[in-house]
């Protein structure tokens, strides 16, 4: 009797315990999700207090809808173009910089500042060095004798503009992850590289750098795709999809559908979708960096 | 002929210099320990031995040849580092062919994945494997081969770090303190192992360690290094027994050498109550300090039940205020000072006999008479320079 009844005040104990956080859970993640699932099963608008259930028309409209196969597409050909860049570019500096002794600090504090900036407000500041007319790159492009680009108002370059922007502000943020694990490897597997003969740059990275900063690029392939994919801040400030939904992404599509046309319904069908890739890749870097530490 | 010859090494770091023109030469086949306390440059040495460090002016010969200005593959010599470095994302196996593969194949078929598919890559593949299986064998790591590093034990993983030297067929072996992330019963063994690996190898070693115990037991001959000067290099044997300096005397031999402040006299070294019969080489004025460096195993004590008197002879004696005793097993080591200076600690080693704990007259002694070999005494003036010092037969005793 003692016993069973220690036990019970045990596992009472112990579920108060997580009360709290489950309860966090619950209301800030499973709950909205769930909401918004059941939403997305309605044709439910903001300008109407009626609704009825639908059941899965609005994933059916929105896979046979070209405007959403347009953003799709739009959003595919933006992660192309930005995730290379986001990962490549940001590796090699903080190789580059690892490698610096005097200015090391100067350099990251300079190629951190746009991530402390408000993309918001610097996207502003974008819009004016873009501009087709006075903008300073255009300008500079044409006293070179190259003539100017009409950056956010060509179709086929309204996305190469916005992927720029965007690798302008990530690119300091995974310089600094991957100097953090640049940092992390010991350096006599270097020395030991030089022992066995592997101290060409080729060699040293391939047989020592690049394996042991697994973790770190899969953490920064995820996040960066997770960025791309969540597109929206500069495409609502600078072209709001245009020209001619050349740069609807998906993310300003949802947003369109929910609060421009008031289609809840539908706007919460898009945000599963989303959440779903988004789902996707969180899973993918758990997969990878549970099995990728060697350590 | 792998002979290792250091000349004029120098080396600052900054402006703190390490290594203060250093030479040393290590003959074919030979075992020689660098051994000294922390910061003392050993490590610093035998990384520029290596070609991780570069030395400020000097040179390194290794067979005759210049190696200074080589890359540290280049240079014939393989190292075994302290935490042994092994590559954590690759097999042992891999590990191992690292070596190997650096050295025969061409860059392009060492890029990831060309090994497989590249023509070169392809014809080296069985004899490196066979190549790597032979050492693993040897080392009696041969069932490992597909481990990673984190799968393996300390013992294992040094294996693994000393195969993956052996792998380059080196002729100098370079080894940093390997044995210091063992537990204390394994370093005895592997400590075994490397000495056996040297003897079957006739490769030429050169081991840092700041454990002298270690350096006495394995070399050939021993280096000693202090604040990057190389105090003394000899046998094991010469630096117990004949070491240079004070110094030398001190880092040398477990427990440590008594030191026993002592004076010139007339008739030998006075001692407190008792005038050593040592004739004392240089000349120094009466009454100039020496140190009198005391072996603990160079003192006998007398008369006490349960412990052998080894020995005998006539020999200068003292008091000797017991403070303390540990019990090592077969011998004690007896804690305690000389009844004129209550401040130099002296430790006594005594053989137990069969009589040991009999008796209680040793636990129940506050002092003991000992007796001091006169042979085995050493003499130190007050910079501690080594005096050489002839016996006399003559006891005195005031």
């Amino acid at each position: 009797m003692e016993v069973s009844q220690l036990q019970r005040a045990q596992t009472r104990l112990a579920y108060l315990l997580v009360l709290p956080a489950t309860l966090l859970i619950l209301v800030i993640y499973i709950i909205p999700i769930i909401l918004v699932f059941l939403a997305s099963l309605t044709d439910y608008t903001l300008v109407s207090d009626y609704y009825e259930f639908v059941g899965f028309e609005n994933y059916r409209t929105m896979f046979g809808d070209e405007v959403f196969a347009n953003a799709v597409g739009n959003t595919f050909f933006y992660a192309a173009l930005f995730l290379p860049g986001a990962f490549v570019i940001s590796l090699i500096l903080a190789i580059a910089i690892q490698e610096q002794k005097q200015f090391r600090s100067v350099l990251e504090v300079l190629y951190f500042l746009p991530v402390t900036s408000t993309l918001a407000a610097m996207a502003l500041v974008w819009a004016a060095l873009m501009d087709s007319g006075q903008g300073v790159i255009n300008n500079t492009l044409e006293t070179v004798g190259i003539p100017g680009v009409n950056w956010f108002g060509n179709e086929d370059v309204v996305l190469y503009s916005l992927a720029i922007i965007s690798l302008w502000s990530i690119i300091g943020f995974n310089m600094v992850l991957f100097l953090a694990g640049l940092t992390s490897i010991p350096q006599n597997l270097y020395e030991a590289a030089a022992m066995d003969g592997a101290d060409h740059p080729i060699d040293k990275f391939f047989r020592v750098t690049w394996p042991m900063l697994g973790p770190t690029a899969m953490f920064v392939a995820v996040t960066s795709s997770i960025t791309a994919f969540k597109l929206f801040d500069t495409v609502a400030i600078l072209t709001q999809g245009g020209p001619d939904r050349a740069s609807e992404v998906f993310l300003y599509l949802a947003f369109l559908e929910g609060f421009e046309y008031f289609n809840m319904g539908y706007s919460a069908a898009l945000s599963l979708f989303f959440l779903g890739i988004i789902f996707l890749f969180a899973l993918i870097q758990a997969l990878f960096t549970a099995r990728n530490v060697h350590y | 002929m792998a002979q290792l010859e250091l000349r004029h090494i120098k080396k600052s770091f900054g402006e703190t210099a390490v290594l203060h023109d250093i030479s040393l030469d290590v003959a074919d086949g030979e075992f020689v320990s660098l051994v000294g306390q922390s910061g003392c440059g050993k490590s610093t040495l035998l990384r520029i031995i290596a070609g991780l460090e570069t030395p400020d002016s000097g040179d390194i010969l290794i067979g005759g040849q210049s190696v200074t200005d080589s890359a540290p593959k280049d240079r014939n010599i393989a190292m075994v580092f302290q935490d042994y470095a092994l590559y954590p994302h690759m097999s042992v196996g891999e590990n191992m062919s690292m070596p190997p593969v650096m050295a025969r194949l061409p860059l392009y078929a060492r890029l990831p994945g060309m090994r497989s598919i590249t023509p070169a890559g392809r014809k080296a593949r069985p004899e490196i494997r066979a190549e790597i299986e032979k050492v693993a064998k040897q080392l009696r790591i041969d069932h490992l081969l597909d481990r990673r590093p984190a799968q393996l034990s300390g013992g294992q993983r040094q294996r693994v770090a000393l195969g993956r030297a052996l792998v380059r067929n080196p002729q100098v072996f370079l080894m940093d303190e390997p044995l210091s992330n063992l537990d204390a019963k394994l370093r005895v063994q592997v400590r075994t192992e490397i000495t056996e690996l040297h003897a079957s190898s006739g490769l030429t070693f050169v081991y840092v360690t700041h454990d002298q115990v270690e350096a006495m037991t394995m070399s050939d001959r021993v280096a000693l290094l202090q604040a990057g000067h190389l105090l003394q290099v000899g046998a094991p044997n010469v630096l117990y027994a004949d070491p240079a300096n004070l110094d030398v005397a001190r880092f040398i031999g477990s427990p440590e050498i008594n030191i026993a402040a002592g004076e010139r006299g007339p008739g030998g070294v006075r001692l407190g109550e008792t005038t050593l019969p040592a004739v004392l080489d240089g000349h120094g004025p009466v009454r100039a300090p020496v140190h009198v460096g005391i072996r603990p195993e160079a003192i006998r004590v007398l008369d006490t039940p349960g412990l052998l008197a080894l020995g005998q002879g006539q020999g200068p004696t003292l008091t000797l205020v017991k403070r303390m005793i540990e019990d090592l097993g077969p011998e004690i080591l007896i804690h305690g000072h000389f009844a004129h200076a209550p401040d130099a600690l002296i430790r006594v080693r005594a053989q137990k006999s069969d009589l040991y704990g009999q008796s209680d007259a040793l636990a129940q002694a506050t002092s003991l008479k000992v007796m001091l070999n006169t042979a085995q005494l050493l003499f130190f003036d007050a910079d501690g320079a080594r005096l050489s010092a002839k016996m006399s037969d003559v006891v005195e005793t005031v």
